[in-house]
């Protein structure tokens, strides 16, 4: 990053002591909490770290590249006297860079003037809109049941060998901004997608470039790759540089803006590692009592503000060690993001794809993007202004009965487990007629709305229909979770027969 | 107002060392570097003094001045107060959002209240009455639905030797003097206190009469009396904050302080847009209008998320002090209890369990026994009610802040995973809940509801019990096992799972219950009970009970009866009647 260079600074050579990815200088004078540092190994390459902690002769660094082959008297390290800073651009589409933010794919740096922190700032509360617009995936387990929105966070809860990666290349493929059901979606205004990989498999950053590749997006992509084989170190910074092009294209350039983050779990044990070697207290689990706080200031850099037609929605992605939702990662990241969409390993041994267990999922915005339309609280005069005031009222909903027909089939589908779990005592045969049919429900339920092929891209008309359907198969009595007059509208009787 | 005490000599994120003044006293405001970022003195040895900083500290240096303030940290307290957002300091995110943009930038220095406004002062005291703390100098309308009571502030006492007429001032104009001995001194609308020491009061009451939330849930079965404190523990998505907002919009609280202490910034906004436009149903204004909302979202900085909780509980306690019933909200209370260890693990204290400090039972007790009834200083009755939401890490609640925090409240709303995943909200746990107000507010109860709520809140207590012990058999041998009568049991449990317990926090009738709906839609549901009890003693099996017509209607009647329209439920208890009278006689 040419900025720092320019800036020049101090060169210090008296490294004290060097442990795993920390390196303890003595000597520096003047140097600044969080400044960046370039290191200069006996071999006289550059390695890149930031200052952890600083007395008056002293300062703890972090060296993203790990301190391997580094010595004592040999290395030297030169303080750049900033925070690490990155640029951004629009032209930044389209490139491939590295988890610190610099080009790898053999193109010139980008060309701007204008760098950015990367860690960013926290956005005024008031600043903010609330999201209020869906967006159509075309997969149901998520339209219909835990429906995203712009400027939401929704992470996938997913584990070892579970598709995670096909369901986040779908929903990139297939996502647009959800007009009414049954209308033609609007083709998306000016979007961009934003990806970070951090500590994942070649075959992995594979996977999604083929597959922005085939839908067409690969110029609207940037890409920060920090491999399995990378130093663990330099992830730490990986989505700081991700959301920080986010959020200049986002709140800048007006652009809508798509971030996936994976895998999240790879991060804190990157962060994890640090701590341990700083010897900091533990809290669960091993993990520093700040994750909490760091996976936030990840996190929270999503949503949308008053000043700029853009937004930034992030899909976090992150593999539960063991499949265990407790654990701190997933824990933690369900306690900051906006709901989760988690997978389940039955469903994925019974070839349902995308495998997502309905019953652990949730959208917590989701309550204000669906339904009918809703009046529109401000006033609709002409002008820019009024537009920057309508944007996020929710004009573009699902339909009416979606909110109390999701609540149905979330409850149908919980009692439908109830009786699975007795029909393993006493049989299937025992069960009453009622529960015979809850059954049935389940059944259908996963196989015929959760079930879906790759490359399907369901409206939300059809998503919601395929939920009366189901729903169709209980006697109507059971359904308590929506309006009679919903039952009216869309019960079809003759299922009910069978 | 600031001279330099000394010069920083380490930095570690939120936490600062710094070497110079031995005056420097404990707990006092400093302000670090030359950006004059906002911190507080936690630690003194020798000439070495320890802060933390309530702004991001990255780039700062060691050698940076530290300015002393000689104060505590405060808030200033006056009309304004209501209808604003403030972060975790005091310092009003609408005027940062006006000066630095849509994000918070650091070592911005803005007093939290409009010093520009002017408030219509109307005097309640007159020239040579003895004043002490608390008393009441005059009043001025805040907002449509508070009167606004200016107060002698809580230490000070004297003769009033002059009180300004009716008229508009602003904050800092004087509106009254008083003479102490010979001393004269000078009052403006306007005081400070600082956070961390409680306001006084007179002495402190029982506390007899509910907080009322609208949440059949919370009201019927596990009720806060006013002045208590009551806790909401649950894993996530299991609603601590649509519970949290809900009480906010509904309770019958006079002032509600809100505070959103390390959690998302999206929901912050929500209240935001929401409440404006919301009306509450004792005033009948718009719910903003009572409201102060502190927001220290999760990434804002870390001792500032700190600081809010006390900087929230403060506020409530000068309100509390004008005669006002106060509810506070902190959501989380977890992650302030995060804030507490993260600064105490820079500094390298000893941790006790899971990393936290070994005082945070301490400071969790300070905290709570802030809430109460009591007779303030100037001889009306005022309290603040704490609804402290709980984030146990993995739902576990045997982890240290949900067990340090179940000490120090009488009121545990506990949230259940699996009943949220089931779509049952609120998805508090009857079983594992409890309320040890029950007893205290009885008496109102009966006063106000005209029926036997005591007796009828354990009798259905005692049906969902049941139905909890049944329901393990059934999962052994099926429900056909079971006597009529007990499957009578699992039915009415069925009604008073959905029909009076679930509440949809989104639909305009079922969000907010009056104390008659609520008692008299129980009392529905229980007649059909003894009524259904009848029959099935006489041998009907149970299925004829489970498919009358009435059963449906009772489920429903939550969303179908709005609140002014109770004469409806006449009808459905007429319906239960027939229904069951043609039981009777064809089962004779």
């Amino acid at each position: 990053m040419s900025e720092q260079t320019m800036l020049g600074g101090q060169q210090v050579i008296g490294v004290k002591r060097i442990e795993g990815p920390i390196l303890v200088v003595e000597g520096a004078a003047n140097v600044g909490y969080d400044e960046v540092v370039d290191i200069l190994d006996p071999r006289g390459k550059i390695r890149r770290g930031r200052v952890l902690e600083v007395g008056e002769q002293f300062a703890v660094i972090q060296i993203f590249a790990g301190s391997t082959g580094l010595s004592i008297d040999g290395t030297r390290v030169r303080f750049l006297g900033s925070t690490l800073k990155m640029p951004v651009a629009e032209e930044m589409l389209g490139r491939v860079f590295d988890g610190l933010g610099r080009p790898i794919d053999g193109g010139p740096e980008p060309l701007t003037d204008r760098y950015a922190d990367v860690n960013g700032q926290p956005i005024n509360p008031t600043a903010r809109v609330y999201p209020r617009d869906y967006i159509q995936t075309g997969i149901s387990a998520i339209d219909g049941m835990n429906t995203l929105l712009r400027g939401q966070k929704l992470p996938i809860f997913s584990g070892a060998g579970m598709p995670h990666d096909q369901i986040a290349a779908q929903i990139v493929r297939q996502a647009t901004l959800g007009g009414p059901a049954g209308g033609t979606p609007t083709e998306s205004e000016q979007f961009a997608i934003v990806f970070a990989a951090m500590g994942v498999k070649h075959d992995v950053a594979d996977y999604f470039r083929k597959s922005f590749t085939e839908s067409g997006a690969l110029t609207r992509v940037a890409m920060f790759l920090n491999l399995a084989d990378d130093p663990p170190v330099e992830r730490l910074v990986t989505p700081r540089a991700a959301l920080t092009l986010a959020e200049y294209l986002a709140y800048e350039r007006q652009m809508h803006v798509l971030v996936i983050l994976t895998d999240m779990t790879n991060y804190c044990e990157a962060l994890r590692q640090i701590s341990n070697v700083r010897g900091e207290v533990p809290s669960r689990k091993g993990y520093p009592g700040y994750l909490y706080s760091d996976l936030a200031s990840l996190y929270e850099r999503t949503g949308r503000i008053r000043t700029s037609e853009g937004s930034i929605t992030q899909i976090p992605i992150l593999t539960m060690p063991n499949d265990d939702i407790t654990h701190p990662v997933p824990d933690l990241t369900g306690y900051i993001t906006e709901g989760q969409i988690t997978l389940g390993r039955d469903l994925d041994h019974q070839g349902i794809y995308p495998p997502i267990a309905v019953l652990p999922s949730l959208s917590r915005l989701m309550k204000d993007g669906i339904g009918g339309p809703k009046m529109v609280m401000h006033s609709e005069s002409v002008g820019s202004q009024s537009r920057l005031m309508d944007h996020g009222t929710g004009k573009d909903r699902t339909r009416a009965d979606h909110p109390h027909l999701s609540a149905q089939l979330y409850a149908a589908y919980a009692h439908c487990q109830d009786v699975r779990a007795l029909a393993s005592v006493i049989g299937e045969e025992e069960l009453g007629d009622v529960d015979q049919k809850y059954l049935k429900l389940g059944r259908g339920f996963e196989r015929e709305f959760i079930n879906q092929g790759l490359v399907e891209n369901r409206t939300i008309e059809q998503t919601l229909n395929i939920g009366w359907r189901l729903l169709s198969r209980l006697p109507k009595e059971e359904l308590t979770r929506v309006s009679l007059d919903e039952i009216q509208q869309f019960y079809q009787s003759d299922h009910a027969v069978d | 107002m600031s001279e330099q005490v000394g010069k920083v000599t380490w930095i570690s994120g939120p936490v600062i060392k710094a070497r110079g003044s031995r005056h420097v006293s404990m707990l006092e405001l400093v302000e670090v570097g030359d950006e004059h970022l906002v911190g507080e003195v936690i630690g003194l040895d020798g000439d070495m003094i320890t802060a933390q900083v309530y702004e991001e500290t990255s780039g700062m240096r060691p050698g940076a001045p530290v300015f002393g303030t000689g104060l505590p940290l405060s808030v200033e307290l006056g009309p304004g107060l209501l209808k604003s957002i403030f972060d975790g300091v005091q310092r009003p995110l609408p005027v940062i959002e006006k000066q630095t943009g849509s994000f918070i930038s650091r070592g911005v220095s803005i007093s939290p209240l409009d010093r520009t406004a002017k408030w219509n002062f109307l005097p309640k005291a007159k020239v040579g009455d003895q004043v002490s703390g608390g008393t009441i100098l005059g009043v001025l309308p805040e907002t449509q639905a508070i009167e606004h009571r200016v107060m002698v502030p809580p230490d000070m006492d004297g003769q009033l030797t002059w009180i300004a007429p009716i008229g508009q001032y602003t904050l800092d104009e004087v509106i009254a003097k008083f003479k102490t001995g010979k001393e004269e001194r000078e009052l403006t609308m306007l005081q400070r206190w600082p956070v961390r020491s409680p306001r006084p009061y007179k002495e402190r009451l029982d506390q007899s009469i509910p907080l009322i939330t609208g949440q059949r849930v919370l009201d019927t079965f596990f009720p806060v009396a006013k002045g208590g404190a009551a806790g909401i523990p649950g894993p996530f998505g299991s609603g601590k904050t649509v519970t949290q907002h809900s009480i906010a919009k509904w309770a019958d609280a006079q002032v509600i302080v809100y505070i959103g202490c390390g959690e998302r910034g999206n929901e912050m906004t929500e209240v935001l847009q929401e409440f404006p436009e919301l009306i509450d149903p004792v005033s009948g204004k718009p719910l903003m209008e009572r409201t102060v909302l502190i927001a220290n979202t999760s990434n804002m900085p870390v001792a500032a998320r700190e600081a809010s909780i006390y900087t929230g509980i403060t506020i409530a306690e000068y309100y509390r002090d004008m005669g006002y019933h106060v509810a506070l909200m902190a959501d989380s209370t977890s992650r302030w209890a995060e804030a507490l260890r993260e600064v105490s693990g820079r500094l390298e204290e000893m941790p006790a369990e899971e990393g936290y400090p070994a005082y945070l039972a301490g400071r969790l007790a300070e905290f709570y026994e802030r809430a109460g009834n009591v007779t303030t200083q100037n001889d009306r009755n005022g309290s603040v009610t704490i609804v402290g939401a709980v984030s146990p890490p993995g739902g576990d609640f045997s982890e240290p802040v949900t067990q340090h925090t179940k000490r120090y409240i009488r009121c545990f709303w506990a949230l259940d995973k699996s009943l949220a995943s089931a779509r049952h909200f609120p998805s508090i746990n009857w079983l594992d809940s409890y309320s040890e107000y029950i007893e205290n507010v009885a008496d109102w109860w009966r006063e106000n509801s005209g029926m036997d709520w005591y007796q009828m809140r354990n009798h259905a207590m005692e049906i969902l019990s049941e139905e909890d012990r049944l329901s393990q058999i059934v999962k052994l041998v099926g429900p056909d096992a079971l006597p009529s009568e007990e499957r009578l049991v699992l039915e009415t449990a069925r009604l008073i799972r959905e029909g009076f317990l679930q509440q949809n926090a989104m639909d305009a009738v079922d969000a907010f219950s009056t104390v008659q709906k609520q008692i008299r839609m129980l009392d529905l549901i229980l007649h059909f009970h003894e009524r259904g009890l009848k029959v099935v003693k006489r041998g009907a099996p149970i299925a004829v009970i489970h498919d009358l017509p009435v059963v449906d209607t009772l489920i429903r009647m939550k969303t179908t009866v709005p609140n002014e329209q109770l004469e409806k439920l006449d009808d459905i208890r007429k319906a239960i009647d027939e229904q069951m009278d043609k039981l009777d006689t064809e089962y004779r």
